[in-house]
């Protein structure tokens, strides 16, 4: 019998709910992968409410302006791998539009890179 | 509920994330640099419980056993509304290594923050640079205690080339840590210009 001290309670147990139990088990999000800071935006397409998750509803409503994957995954406390489930099958649904980062296709051009540069030196 | 933006694609383009990763050895104070210069936000993500074999290609149905949740934080500076840096900490643990690929990618440059009484803890961090030709700069936290080195001895003991930035720098300091970042965006300015066409790494 493990003494008080050793025994995980409250959070420190860890969620109620495992976390891959809100995918229904999935680990592996559908359809063309995405980055960190991919932009996430909904589409502003109706949904049910009813038919989807809580966990799905925070993630669309967090999206109704851009954002990222790794914003949303901050803000609503749920590993990575969850989110990006869960926003694939919003994307799926045709509730989200998840768009690679601009700079991702090549390296950041050299406008941009002189934007970054002045805004940094502006904080 | 339309926040000024009608078009979905077009409200895509215009917000631009850019990544900068922070390496460094463990305790080298890559997280209290993020924090003196932009808003922490916490992750959650994901690290495989065993190395080698179990890589993402794994079956379904097992992953759940071979992943645990980690914690990792990461920054977030908002130039202008449209225009928002992020800043990932590299997680300095060999252990961790398997993330610095995805963070990589599409990566604006990196900071290789290091402690001058443990230079050799930067080494892999500047070897995966160097190999992935990913620009980056190397700044040397000045601990209390510290001696201060010359630049010059750090580019030598790093063996880098003369082109190189070192800096020294406060990672507790909001004006020291925008100094770094200010110069790695120079450094990755002068690169680009440097290079004609350069194919992919």
């Amino acid at each position: 019998m493990p003494s008080n001290e050793e025994r995980w309670l409250d959070a420190d147990a860890g969620p109620v709910v495992r976390p891959y139990a809100l995918t229904q088990g999935r680990t592996r999000h559908t359809g063309a992968s995405f980055d960190l800071i991919a932009t996430v935006m909904a589409t502003h397409t109706f949904a049910d409410p009813g038919s989807l998750a809580p966990e799905h509803i925070s993630v669309l409503q967090l999206a109704r302006v851009p954002t990222t994957v790794a914003d949303i995954a901050s803000d609503v406390d749920l590993p990575l791998g969850v989110v990006r489930i869960i926003l694939a099958d919003l994307r799926e649904l045709g509730l989200v539009v998840i768009s690679t980062p601009v700079v991702m296709a090549e390296r950041i051009d050299k406008y941009t890179l002189r934007e970054v540069l002045n805004g940094l030196r502006g904080l | 509920m339309d926040y000024g933006v009608s078009d979905p694609a077009g409200g895509n383009r215009q917000y631009r994330a850019i990544k900068i990763l922070l390496a460094g050895g463990f305790g080298v104070g890559k997280t209290t640099l993020v924090g003196a210069v932009s808003e922490i936000r916490p992750l959650r993500t994901e690290e495989p419980l065993t190395e080698g074999s179990l890589r993402a290609d794994s079956t379904a149905g097992v992953e759940g056993k071979t992943t645990t949740t980690v914690a990792m934080d990461f920054g977030r500076i908002s130039l202008r509304s449209d225009l928002v840096l992020y800043l990932f900490g590299t997680p300095g643990q060999q252990r961790f290594w398997f993330m610095w690929d995805e963070l990589a990618i599409g990566a604006l440059g990196a900071v290789v923050l290091a402690d001058t009484r443990r230079l050799s803890d930067s080494f892999p961090a500047i070897d995966y640079f160097e190999r992935r030709q990913i620009p980056f700069i190397v700044a040397l936290n000045c601990f209390d205690g510290a001696r201060l080195y010359d630049t010059e001895d750090v580019r030598l003991a790093l063996d880098l080339e003369p082109d190189q930035p070192v800096v020294l720098c406060d990672a507790r300091s909001r004006d020291s840590a925008k100094e770094v970042l200010i110069t790695l965006v120079e450094h990755v300015l002068v690169t680009a210009s440097e290079e004609p066409l350069s194919g992919i790494a």
